[in-house]
């Protein structure tokens, strides 16, 4: 087991320069730099442009440099200080900028995640059991709908509703009080009433595709051999769904724990900014707008991070649920 | 109240099994009527698709949901009263305690019979923790005494792996050890060596009729080899497409088999004995569709002794010796003469 | 060894054979049983796909949106960007076909006239009942370009001395109607573009990764694993960021397609490499070889119809997240800008809760949305089970 997991902790270390050098790529492909849009910005503003200042403004971010330089420098300030560059549109540290963001961002997806497993579970356990049955076809058609429905539409719909019917703005993750302050028990319990909407609208695509899989997983496992034989041992129904059929249909869950997590992220990215939430996705749509790339760079690259460590603590699960793959 | 013939632990009467499928109606077993007596076997014997399988599933209710089962399924309890199986509510109380305490089966794959996810200790014990009350010590010392008992080396250690870490022959041990776990009444193998390679499959024959006479169970053994279950059990039901075309004591059915389906049967087990050069020979066509049962005899399209008669009647059922029955048109009028002679 | 002499004797018992008599009956195979056995293995997957009327539906639901879109010049009643002053976020009209004058067969519908109150200075808009206005049908107004190629003005509606908008107008006075329409042809074609080019690049890396194995098949993995680690999302902003502002709309569009393709092409991948793999070691590939068949010829004759139709309905379930995607992409102001019209072009004008308030039928592309995504859905769920017309 042990041996097992640091198989794939090394597994990761090749994956994770991979990714560094992709999201390095990615931030370098629009052309130009975050300076043409400083110039850009200044001239629209009537402001005169220093060339003096711009050619500064160069050497001290190191655009001068070939672009291998400025990955090498970048990667070197990540691992020995934990450094991830400097934001040039926020004139401030990247470290300082992302970590509370990120922390954000992963609250809301966990939480989302979380959110559709207990939903989807009864539903799926009970569509498949009851096939067939009315039922049955008016949650997989719930189910079809949930997958249609573009999460920032249902973040629209829910905040139309609100504020019509309810007179009760949806949005952000804080009430204005506590948006500024530090963190506290209060903050904490303002988070919780405001964390459910977002949690609903990003669950709710998963939750539909998580039912699916299930149901058709139980489906398959309903009609094995070995539920024939268990049933002819007098175990009650419930016992006997719970303890085999449900039990088998969970490994091929398990695996799909890996990807979830990223289509949490990916939802949370696009409803974020429709219900202007203070995660990471805004700040990076922000971010690669303007051409920060070190911000936008350092969130690509810790989303990723975040995704494979989805990653491995699926594949750990698996292990733990499938025997089968224990003694291989 | 149902009445038994003194002796019987199990009558099924009249067995009908329709599956209600998208397609159609799929008539599987067409009024079966078998009894097994307290401490003997018997064999039910068809090619696959004649409805064995489902017969004997019925008996403990093990059909899918889309299955219908009309007919008698008459179990007699030890204290002699007698409970029918067919009309007892689906997986309520009753049929689950006949299951786990009453009539065990050996299923045909051992493969997929056993959860892949579950040690062989946790499926074995799971019956006796339910409906013996033991403790689950108690449950592991019976679970190694019943592997060694099957044939299992290493009992103590092999009792928490998983069923993928054993053989195929082992599997079946295994399985069988677990019906035998319930201390049921009556044992039902359906094909329990059909999946197993040859050299296993004596093995794991002499094994449960050992184990049956170890535990003094009555036994139905399902299979589609005459040859097979000719050692093994007292009476055997010969079935064709959902119905019992000819039964009786094994020797009988071997010596003076009457119905065209049972001699062609007996004439495909090759011999050993048989002179140079002579073929096996073998029924012509094919067994018809259980979905659209043609009128009169459903053999007649295979048989070579067909007449006209047996297009439109379904042959009746034929006393031809004092417990063997066939029905077949051809015997029309010899149950006088029999009933003449005794 | 005594049953086989027993049933020696039970051989001699056996009568002769009489012959078959008149009435012989020996096909007791139904016809509609033989004809299963012979059919083709896309007619029993026709079969089956027409069990599931959902998927049936839906496949109508898709054909006619997609007519729609083609001869969109000519159902929608205006150009989609003729602005009409003084019409700003007028509401969806009602289509009439009755009120306190009676019944008539021509449908109609009320002038509107704007108002501004005072109060609040916010437009409104009143019908005026007093006057019909009767919806004519293929009727003159702006020219277009019929598929492209003929000059036509026949539009299939409209009113004279008026207007009709069945979906109301956006911030700019435009028909919201012409431009579903409009945007129908991006946005539906998006998609079909888009799996198009994953499906290549798919049945390329994935092929090529099962069918060589070893290193090369090692490297495709590892290239797929990169690039789903990534969320797919703030993958597409960064890509879609990277479009360079000046590109030109065809640009713009390709540019996303490809961005779209190039994640959507791994899930794929895997597949077809996953069937391949299985395939190749199947005894009647084997025998192929054996026999002295081609390469390629193995490929094309013997392992891609083996999996095209599990492909096909994999395909038909991936173009949802593609036009999910555009949507998305679109709506945040990454993917297609204006003056193309899409539908997530249009629902970008629906982005704060005030605009919504005010105008909810601003919404109305993404239903649009749904249904399309819906009906894909569900006909993909149709084709997965006729894709296996050998399971139950």
């Amino acid at each position: 087991m042990l041996r097992y997991i640091a198989k794939r902790l090394l597994q990761m270390i090749p994956m994770l320069f991979l990714i560094s050098v992709v999201s390095f790529i990615i931030i370098q492909l629009p052309p130009g730099s975050y300076l043409n849009t400083l110039i850009a910005q200044m001239r629209t503003q009537g402001d005169e442009i220093n060339m003096e200042q711009v050619e500064a403004l160069r050497i001290r971010y190191s655009l001068d440099k070939p672009a291998h330089i400025r990955y090498l420098n970048w990667i070197k300030g990540i691992i020995t200080e934990g450094d991830f560059g400097f934001s040039f549109e926020w004139n401030r540290p990247v470290k300082t900028l992302i970590w509370e963001r990120l922390a954000l961002s992963l609250t809301v997806s966990v939480s989302s995640l979380l959110f559709s497993w207990i939903i989807a579970f009864p539903i799926a356990i009970y569509s498949a059991v009851k096939k067939h049955s009315v039922a049955d076809y008016s949650l997989t058609f719930m189910g079809f709908l949930g997958l249609s429905v573009p999460n920032f539409m249902l973040a629209l719909i829910l905040m139309y509703i609100a504020s019509v019917y309810f007179k009760f703005s949806v949005g952000g993750l804080f009430s204005p009080d506590y948006v500024m302050a530090p963190w506290s028990f209060g903050k904490f319990v303002d988070l919780l009433k405001h964390l459910w909407v977002p949690m609903i609208v990003i669950g709710m695509a998963g939750t539909a595709g998580l039912i699916r899989v299930l149901r058709n997983n139980l489906l398959d496992e309903l009609e094995k051999p070995y539920v024939v034989a268990a049933r002819s041992k007098g175990i009650s129904p419930v016992r006997l769904i719970f303890k085999y059929p449900v039990r088998l249909a969970l490994i091929p869950f398990v695996s799909t724990v890996g990807w979830q997590l990223p289509q949490m992220l990916s939802g949370e990215a696009v409803t974020a900014t429709v219900l202007s939430l203070p995660t990471a996705a805004p700040l990076l749509l922000g971010a690669l707008r303007s051409q920060d790339m070190y911000l936008a760079g350092s969130f690509l690259l810790l989303l990723s991070c975040l995704t494979m460590i989805g990653t491995l603590i699926s594949d750990i699960l698996l292990v733990i649920v499938d025997p089968r793959i224990r003694y291989e | 109240m149902d009445t038994m013939t003194e002796g019987n632990i199990l009558e099924v009467r009249d067995l009908t099994v329709r599956f209600m499928m998208n397609e159609g109606t799929v008539h599987a077993v067409n009024g079966v009527t078998f009894s097994l007596p307290e401490g003997k076997s018997i064999g039910i014997v068809g090619e696959s698709g004649c409805g064995k399988t489902v017969s004997a599933y019925s008996v403990t209710q093990l059909l899918p949901k889309t299955a219908r089962v009309s007919g008698q399924i008459l179990f007699r309890e030890k204290e002699g009263t007698i409970t029918d199986i067919a009309k007892l509510p689906v997986d309520g109380k009753e049929i689950r305690r006949i299951r786990g305490q009453e009539i065990s089966m050996i299923f045909q794959e051992p493969m997929s019979s056993l959860s892949p996810v579950h040690t062989v200790f946790n499926q074995l014990a799971e019956a006796m923790i339910l409906f013996q009350g033991m403790t689950k010590k108690q449950a592991r010392e019976r679970c190694v005494e019943l592997l060694k008992l099957v044939g299992i080396e290493n009992a103590e250690r092999r009792v928490d792996e998983y069923p993928f870490q054993f053989s195929g022959g082992m599997r079946q041990r295994a399985m069988i050890a677990m019906a035998l776990a319930r201390n049921p009444r009556i044992l039902i193998a359906d094909e329990p060596t059909t999946a197993l390679d040859v050299t296993l499959q004596a093995q794991v024959l002499s094994l449960i009729q050992e184990m049956q006479d170890e535990f003094k169970l009555s036994m139905i053994l399902i299979t589609h080899a005459l040859g097979v279950v000719a050692h093994m059990v007292d009476y055997i039901h010969i079935m064709y497409l959902g119905r019992v075309v000819e039964s009786g004591p094994t020797l009988e059915i071997f010596e003076n088999p009457k119905h065209p389906y049972t001699r062609g049967l007996l004439n495909s087990i090759p011999k050993l004995h048989g002179k140079r050069g002579q073929r096996v020979s073998s029924i012509p066509g094919a067994v018809p569709s259980a979905y659209s049962l043609p009128e009169g005899c459903v053999f007649r399209a295979r048989c070579s002794e067909r007449r006209s008669a047996c297009m439109y009647e379904i042959p009746r059922r034929i006393q031809v010796g004092s417990e063997h029955y066939v029905s077949c048109c051809l015997y029309d009028g010899e149950e006088d003469q029999y009933a003449a002679n005794a | 060894m005594d049953q086989g002499l027993s049933s020696q004797q039970a051989t001699q018992n056996v009568p002769l054979p009489k012959p078959p008599s008149a009435d012989d009956d020996s096909t007791a195979l139904g016809k509609t049983e033989e004809k299963v056995f012979y059919a083709t293995q896309w007619q029993l997957m026709w079969w089956k796909f027409r069990k599931h009327k959902v998927a049936m539906v839906s496949a109508v639901v898709i054909i006619f949106m997609y007519i729609c879109a083609i001869f969109a010049p000519f159902i929608a009643p205006y150009a989609p960007t003729e602005r009409h002053r003084g019409f700003l976020y007028v509401p969806p009209q009602k289509v009439r076909f009755w009120d306190e004058n009676g019944f008539s067969l021509r449908p109609f519908v009320y002038p509107i006239e704007q108002e501004i109150d005072i109060m609040t200075m916010q437009r409104k808009y009143i019908e005026d009942t007093s006057k019909r206005l009767p919806v004519k049908f293929f009727v003159r107004g702006s020219s277009y370009k019929l598929l492209g190629l003929f000059e036509c003005d026949i539009h299939l509606f409209g009113v004279e001395d008026g207007k009709v908008f069945l979906f109301g107008t956006d911030n700019m006075g435009r028909d919201l109607f012409t431009r579903v329409l409009y945007g129908a042809q991006i946005s539906m074609s998006i998609g079909l573009v888009g799996v198009f080019l994953s499906l290549l690049l798919g049945l390329v890396f994935g092929g090529i990764s099962g069918y060589y194995g070893g290193a090369v098949d090692n490297a495709i993995q590892r290239i797929i694993e990169v690039l789903r680690s990534f969320p797919t999302i703030p993958l597409w902003m960064a890509l879609g960021a990277a479009l360079p502002p000046e590109l030109s709309p065809v640009g713009v569009y390709m540019g996303i397609t490809i961005i779209l393709s190039l994640i959507g092409w791994t899930a794929l991948g895997r597949q077809v490499r996953g069937k391949v793999l299985a395939l190749k070691n199947e005894d009647f590939v084997i025998a192929a070889r054996l026999a002295g068949t081609s390469e390629p010829r193995i490929i094309m004759t013997h392992l891609i119809p083996s999996f095209m139709s599990h492909i096909i309905a994999s395909l038909t379930l991936s173009i949802p997240s593609m036009i999910l995607a555009e949507t998305s992409l679109s709506f945040l102001g990454i993917g297609l800008r204006p003056p193309v019209v899409s539908w997530g072009v249009m629902l970008q004008q629906a982005q704060n809760v005030n605009t919504l308030m005010m105008a909810p039928w601003l919404l109305i592309p993404g239903v649009f949305v749904v249904v399309y995504v819906l009906a894909f859905n569900f006909l993909g769920d149709g084709l997965r089970d006729a894709a296996d017309p050998y399971g139950v």
